[in-house]
């Protein structure tokens, strides 16, 4: 991500210090981790220290400081799924994939994470695949439906 | 997009839109709430668009793609205007059937239509399906109603009436006196009495202030919040500015997740329609009463709820809460007197204005008026948004509504609350939905999330499940609730493992009472909620386990 697309997000949010969080999440969802470099650009920018960067970055875990894949898992481990089974689709995930949540495997084909609530109770257990919701799935079918990625 | 200047105009604007709207004219709700969509809703809407092309039926029949419509259990739900026909489980290849034999041919289909699964009866209207009839839908009901991207559609139900009548047949003091009369306590999970909290804001010192919509909704198992924000952001718009009248303030923040595309988008797309009328910004509606609200988004995770953690959010700092020595209403974003309250809670203002606080107190039990939106969710048949007066009894939730408990199990227990909240056992089904009721037996409602679980529950784990949730959660800031309730998940993991010991529940005790004195905010002084709750009700499980091991 060059530092013309930084800038022209950081001019959107008026360059406001109070717009960091903002920021960070358009440089991520556009780029899917933030990179050393968009971080420096950030702080000078906005005129944040990159200390306080760093705090909110490492605090977060919906921000990434590492590469992603190219599949992004979530699976949500909120509490109507958690009784309808979720642990058993994530340990079968796990298996699968070979990576624990927060982890990318070594191929950049999946990221792995887990989250607390998507909304959809009634789909519980739900697992989403780069945006493609899965739900009321089984561990086997969760299994099934990661064989069709690349 | 003419600006209205006056309450005159504003009638008249109504007026105008309900004279060329046909309500003979077929229209099809489709329900876009977020289940639905999961449950890909998009190729049932393109579905619909397609046909209605294919047949040239453009002119004649509508597409509205909605909110929420509750059942989520059910969907893709659709509802056929005018007669009402709700159809459930749709299917794109259903759409030409639904075209040519109901919307033209004005004849129900019987395999779309909600089947009881006791007595085999068949219902096509929200009057006749149980899960609807029993309830009371005085917020979420408009979604159907609304396309939530048209403020035509929320004024020709009547929208910013309340507004306008605070405005102009109200002062401040009396639109505060009517929420006060009215006894609205907060719906975000404290309970507290709105009406004074927007007084302690509207006397503090100081020129400035902020009113905020809380739209985090980091609870897992609650889903309520963005249904009627999503379907409806207008009714929590206008009640918004009516508080922030009433408080005397001219700034507002929405404070809502990254995570909900749809939800972001109607919001602006709301705030841009009603500065486009004048009903946001500067003079509204010609009262020379200026106001204007900024969207914030944030990262869900649950201690940005907590109104001191989410100010600072605002302010671009991480989520940490501060002692509440002082609060907020008196000091908080930048230090200025800073009223927050939650969606549900802003929502519930027009209605109150509109109808009066005699109304609104004629609903509910002695000390929680009004309805309640619930996100009922677990080992449930109907999962779904659902709405009832206060001091519907549980079991008319479970069984009236939520059909009762899937494959034939029995019911175990019910949660409320969340991970700050409690689980009671089956046989206090019979408890109302009543804020300090729940709260005395430990289950303290929260925002609304009730958690439903059948006889297969192991409630240590379902203890050790919120601790795990919460370690996460925990910001770290203060001792007691970051070490306390790691220490406490790594006792309970051990119990749940068949690895307890003597004493491990005494420890637990002592600890959650530390966690509980000395924590900071409320997450860490409710934190083990659960954990006592469970300890409380279910403790034969713990000694159980604990000798099993």
């Amino acid at each position: 991500m060059d530092n013309d697309r930084i800038d022209q997000i950081i001019d959107k949010h008026q360059g406001k210090a109070s717009s960091l969080i903002q920021v960070l999440l358009e440089i991520q969802s556009e780029n899917h981790w933030l990179p050393k470099e968009a971080l420096e650009r950030v702080s000078e920018k906005l005129q944040v220290p990159l200390t306080r960067i760093r705090h909110i970055t490492t605090f977060y875990k919906a921000f990434s400081l590492v590469p992603k894949g190219r599949h992004e898992i979530h699976i949500c481990m909120g509490t109507a799924c958690h009784i309808r089974g979720a642990t058993h689709v994530l340990d079968t995930v796990q298996d699968l994939t070979g990576i624990r949540p927060g982890e990318t495997d070594m191929d950049l084909k999946f990221s792995l994470e887990t989250v607390n609530c998507l909304g959809c109770c009634a789909l519980g257990p739900v697992m989403v695949v780069g945006g493609k919701y899965h739900g009321k799935i089984a561990p086997t079918e969760a299994e099934e439906a990661l064989k069709n990625y690349e | 997009m003419p600006r209205i200047n006056s309450p005159t105009e504003l009638e008249e604007l109504r007026k105008s839109i309900l004279s060329k709207r046909d309500p003979d004219r077929p229209c099809i709700a489709i329900c876009a709430g977020t289940s639905c969509l999961a449950l890909g809703n998009d190729r049932v809407i393109g579905a619909f668009e397609e046909e209605i092309k294919k047949q040239s039926l453009e002119a004649k029949v509508d597409i509205r793609a909605t909110g929420c419509h509750g059942f989520c259990e059910k969907g893709p739900n659709i509802v056929i205007y005018p007669e009402e026909i709700c159809y459930m489980e749709v299917i794109p290849e259903g759409v030409s059937d639904i075209i040519s034999q109901t919307v033209l041919g004005k004849k129900v289909i019987d395999r779309l239509i909600y089947t009881d699964p006791n007595t085999g009866e068949k219902a096509a209207h929200q009057s006749e399906i149980p899960f609807y009839k029993n309830q009371m839908r005085h917020l979420i009901g408009n979604n159907t109603k609304v396309d939530p991207k048209s403020i035509d559609d929320y004024l020709a139900l009547g929208g910013y009436s309340a507004l306008s009548k605070s405005l102009f047949e109200m002062t401040p003091e009396q639109v505060l006196e009517e929420i006060k009369k009215a006894n609205l306590r907060g719906r975000g999970g404290g309970g507290f009495p709105t009406g004074l909290k927007w007084e302690t804001a509207r006397n503090a010192p100081g020129e400035k202030k902020y009113v905020i919509v809380n739209a985090h909704e980091g609870e897992p198992g609650a889903f309520m919040d963005r249904a009627l924000f999503t379907g409806n952001p207008h009714s929590v718009l206008e009640g918004l500015i009516i508080g922030a009248y009433a408080i005397g303030s001219h700034q507002g923040f929405i404070y809502t997740r990254h995570d909900t595309p749809q939800l972001r988008n109607n919001i602006v797309v709301a705030l841009t329609q009603a500065e486009g009328y004048g009903l946001l910004g500067e003079n509204i509606l010609g009262s020379g009463f200026n106001f204007n609200v900024e969207v914030h988004l944030d990262i869900g995770i649950f201690v940005s709820g907590e109104s001191s953690a989410l100010m600072r959010s605002i302010e671009g700092k991480t989520p940490e809460p501060r002692p509440k020595y002082i609060r907020t209403a008196v000091s908080g974003i930048w230090e200025k007197p800073s009223n927050l309250n939650n969606v549900e809670t802003w929502a519930n203002v027009p209605q109150i204005i509109n109808n009066g606080s005699e109304w609104y107190t004629s609903i509910g039990t002695e000390r929680s008026k009004g309805t309640k939106l619930i996100s009922l969710s677990g080992n449930i048949c109907n999962t779904g948004v659902v709405e009832v007066p206060m001091g519907t009894s549980l079991r008319e939730i479970v069984y009236d509504i939520g059909g009762g408990i899937p494959n034939g199990k029995k019911l175990k227990a019910i949660h409320f609350g969340g991970p700050l909240g409690g689980s009671i056992p089956a046989s206090l089904l019979d408890t109302p939905l009543d804020f300090d009721e729940l709260a005395k037996l430990g289950a303290p409602m929260g925002a609304g999330g009730m958690l439903v679980m059948d006889e297969d529950t192991n409630m240590v784990d379902v203890a050790r499940f919120f601790l795990n949730f919460l370690t996460d959660e925990s910001c770290g800031k203060c001792v007691p609730c970051r070490e306390g309730i790691r220490q406490m998940l790594k006792i309970l993991t051990n119990i749940t493992q068949g690895k307890g010991r003597e004493g491990d529940v005494a420890l637990l005790e002592e600890l959650a009472e530390v966690a509980g004195n000395a924590s900071l905010c409320a997450l860490g002084r409710t934190s083990s909620n659960p954990l006592l709750s469970t300890l409380y009700y279910f403790r034969d499980e713990y000694e159980g386990i604990k000798e099993n091991g």
